[in-house]
């Protein structure tokens, strides 16, 4: 088959004469395309590798680091009578992976100074990288409890002092060495829907606990049968880009 | 040093819509066309296919669609008391890099723009007299009129397939249109969209109190469609996403669904991506563009000469490279001389979430166009006496999308984090629609591009600086329309409703809408404008410039379908009367 699939492909590209010249040198974007539609045989743009799920080793959390993000997001949003939270969805793993990744090294900001604070309507000035950020924060939200909590850090605290402290942090009522506690709080609260509502594969929402909650079916492409349906409970069990879940 | 290359009849700047329009239509008059795009190669199958464009956290957190700030930004700030500082990250509108441009994530709602707003000063100082709006406000008219665009929005909605109900047909209200739009020569190519629950109970409730509803025209397929160039678009699937997003579908209007398949074979025509433009080159005189220079993402640079050189890039990246390339005079909102980087604006939304405890909404069987509007509080379709503004716009209630980071909505004064947040978003997430007021944003002195005297892009060039802030006259027009869209939800008999002004400064941090307008603006005075009525420089006969940048000011619609009528409107004048001879199509 895969054979078959070769040749077809050569055939098919070989009766349309299709300029892609690349520029100079590599044939990366700067190309000319002339003549027709450029079609590249297994060149599509395939969608991130999907995450084993456990046993995640960890790529930018240390352990301190990661005790404070399983009691954080258990908080955010916490395991109850509806189901998992964040922790349980596999939220953690899913910012450490962000962070280790383009997103926490701020890849496509604009990161050239000069640096000043400006005002809330001209946005995030901060020099700091997503990932710088969120290894500031822990350092010194875990300090922080440390000195108002006789030495315990945020995941030792009782799950109403980590509330306080959370809801502290969203009102920048805690001064945070190097850190913004109001923005770093806001980022974070953003992060852990990301990962409690994104596809699996990108290794949050695990089991689709996200999706089922609410009643999202998730990566369908076809609703069409339902448009007409007003009112009505569609039950619709989750499909993801990888996986379709057993329960 | 910049290799010069043999010379070309047209050279396009960027390739989104308007430049596929104008490649295909330049093309056919046996021209031979370049264009040049900073970004990549894309299309449906290998870049958005259904088994896997449907993924929120890549393409709109992640931003897989769009412009890096890393590779182009701007500074912004609210007023000329401030410093401005750069957009890092994009958060309030979102251009795009790569061909097809913002065509390929846009939501597909489809507008035109009505008679009155392409003369909005001269109508409204003739309705409200000489004291209509402060002298603060730099209002002009467009020097094209609606009746000079109907036959090539017509041309556009074939090319699109738009699906929708024609309101007005040469003078006569059609019953289910939009009875407030300008007169059109025909009904759309295709029918209107299904229509979901949500916009149903919407038109319902709006109907009671008196308004009258229509179903949105949409770039979405209400059925399948073959456009006057032989292009096949497949019928809408529902899938919810739309805006920021490409269609895996071939089911949205874009430049990949309409007319590359065409003008990608065609002998003389050439794309060449990863190719940014960095400046239009002039001659001695300043007379003539010569062409333009080019950087390739390898970082070699290019001299590319053109009899033509058209300008088809966002309307941020217009205003930017006539700003650097020295063509006309920079706008001095001091002195109000000066036309390039005045009048830019843009637009106010606000909000009223709807909560129902019987009604089940399903808000993910949705489409970017699909939605039931009025049209009575647009433009100058209702009487601004004592209302202390001008212009207006529309109230949907659109059923775009179920798309879980992004739509969570929760009652009003609902923790945003915790158990009980948790427990409201699993409550109402199927059972909740969102009204949306969509409003003018008139031009005003202040508000303006121009360069930054301290950061620097990627090439070295200044960024540009904008200025903007809303004014007293949108703060006061949105309030009244986000009151008229509360009408209409407590007539929806909700359990409860959240209306959400839209309160104090500008912000560049929410996103809002990519609903940019300004900087190198049309008109009938080269005094006051950077372009005549053909989009044609009044400074460089031989440039032209596509977009929004030049809408004077920026009306109560979404921009695309007058983009796309201007396109087919200049593409005209340029082969019907610019090639026979080449000049000034307009006499200063």
């Amino acid at each position: 088959m895969a054979h078959f699939d070769v040749n077809r492909r050569r055939l098919l590209s070989a009766g349309v004469a299709i300029g892609t010249v690349a520029v100079s040198g590599q044939p990366i974007n700067a190309r000319s395309i002339t003549g027709g539609i450029p079609w590249e045989p297994d060149q599509a743009a395939a969608p991130p590798v999907a995450l084993p799920h456990a046993p995640p080793p960890a790529l930018f959390f240390t352990d301190q680091e990661r005790a404070f993000i399983d009691a954080a997001v258990s908080r955010l949003i916490p395991q109850d009578d509806l189901g998992g939270g964040a922790k349980e969805a596999g939220v953690t793993f899913f910012l450490d992976r962000q962070l280790a990744g383009s997103y926490g090294k701020a890849r496509t900001w604009y990161m050239q100074g000069p640096w000043s604070e400006g005002t809330p309507s001209q946005g995030n000035q901060s020099r700091l990288t997503p990932a710088q950020t969120y290894r500031a924060a822990i350092k010194a939200i875990d300090s922080y409890c440390q000195k108002t909590f006789s030495n315990k850090t945020f995941a030792q605290l009782a799950e109403k002092q980590q509330d306080d402290v959370l809801t502290d942090l969203e009102n920048g009522k805690i001064e945070l060495e190097g850190v913004k506690s109001k923005s770093f709080f806001k980022a974070f609260l953003q992060n852990t829907l990301e990962g409690f509502f994104s596809d699996p594969i990108y290794g949050g929402n695990r089991d689709m606990v996200g999706w089922k909650l609410i009643g999202f079916p998730g990566a369908r492409y076809d609703y069409r049968d339902y448009v007409s349906k007003h009112g009505a409970k569609l039950a619709l069990s989750p499909v993801g880009l990888k996986i379709i879940p057993q329960d | 040093m910049a290799r010069k290359l043999p010379s070309v009849d047209v050279v396009l700047v960027g390739f989104g819509w308007t430049a596929a329009m104008l490649g295909q239509e330049l093309t056919d008059a046996g021209l031979k066309v370049l264009a040049l795009e900073r970004g990549t190669w894309r299309d449906t199958s290998t870049d958005f296919a259904v088994t896997f464009a449907q993924d929120e956290l890549r393409y709109y957190y992640r931003r897989a669609l769009f412009q890096e700030p890393a590779q182009e930004t701007l500074t912004f700030r609210n007023s000329a008391n401030e410093t401005a500082l750069p957009m890092r990250e994009l958060g309030s509108f979102l251009p795009a890099s790569g061909v097809g441009g913002a065509g390929i994530h846009w939501n597909g709602q489809y507008w035109r723009f009505l008679p009155s707003d392409f003369v909005a000063r001269t109508h409204n100082i003739e309705r409200y007299g000489a004291g209509a709006f402060p002298d603060t406000m730099s209002i002009q008219d467009w020097g094209v009129t609606y009746d000079d665009l109907e036959p090539y929005y017509d041309k556009f909605e074939r090319l699109c397939g738009i699906s929708g109900k024609a309101g007005n047909i040469k003078g006569a209200i059609q019953t289910g249109g939009n009875p407030f739009e300008g007169a059109r020569s025909r009904d759309y190519p295709n029918p209107p969209m299904e229509m979901t629950y949500g916009p149903t109970l919407f038109a319902e409730a709006a109907r009671q109190i008196g308004y009258k509803p229509f179903a949105c025209a949409s770039a979405n397929m209400s059925r399948a469609y073959t456009n006057p160039l032989g292009v096949t678009l497949g019928q809408c699937s529902y899938c919810g996403f739309c805006e920021k997003y490409g269609c895996g579908n071939y089911s949205k209007a874009s430049p990949q669904t309409t007319i590359l398949p065409v003008l990608m074979r065609k002998p003389n025509f050439e794309l060449r991506t990863g190719s940014e433009v960095i400046r239009i080159n002039q001659d001695k005189n300043n007379k003539r563009a010569t062409g333009v220079t080019y950087v390739t993402e390898q970082g070699e640079e290019f001299e590319q000469p053109a009899e033509i050189v058209i300008m088809c890039a966002f309307i941020l990246h217009n205003a930017h490279l006539l700003l650097t390339s020295g063509i006309g005079t920079p706008y001095d909102p001091q002195t109000g001389q000066g036309a390039i980087g005045k009048n830019y604006a843009y637009q106010i939304v606000s909000s009223v979430d709807v909560f129902f405890d019987d009604k089940i909404i399903n808000p993910f069987v949705g489409a970017g166009a699909l939605g039931m509007a009025i049209d009575e509080f647009n433009g100058d379709n209702f009487d601004h006496t004592g209302l202390g503004f001008i212009g207006g716009g529309y109230i949907a209630l659109w059923n775009t999308n179920g798309r879980p980071i992004e739509t969570h909505p929760v009652p009003k004064g609902t923790p945003k984090w915790g158990g009980k947040f948790k427990k409201a978003v699993a409550e109402n997430y199927l059972k909740t629609a969102t009204i949306a007021t969509h409003g003018s944003v008139m031009s005003h002195r202040a508000n303006h591009l121009d360069l930054d005297p301290t950061y620097r892009d990627i090439h070295g060039r200044p960024l540009m600086r904008m200025t903007f802030d809303y004014t007293d006259n949108e703060h006061k027009m949105s309030d009244y329309l986000t009151d008229r869209a509360t009408d209409v939800a407590k007539a929806m008999k909700a359990r409860e409703f959240h209306a959400k002004k839209r309160e104090g400064h500008y912000s560049i941090v929410p996103y809002q809408t990519t609903h940019n307008t300004g900087g190198a603006i049309m008109g009938s005075d080269p005094k006051s404008s950077a372009l005549n009525r053909y989009l044609q420089s009044w400074d460089l006969h031989n440039l032209f410039v596509m977009g929004a940048s030049a809408f004077p000011q920026n009306p109560g619609y979404n921009p695309t379908g007058t983009i796309g009528a201007l396109t087919y409107w200049a593409a005209d004048a340029i082969r019907n009367q610019y090639l026979k001879s080449p000049g000034p199509l307009v006499q200063a």
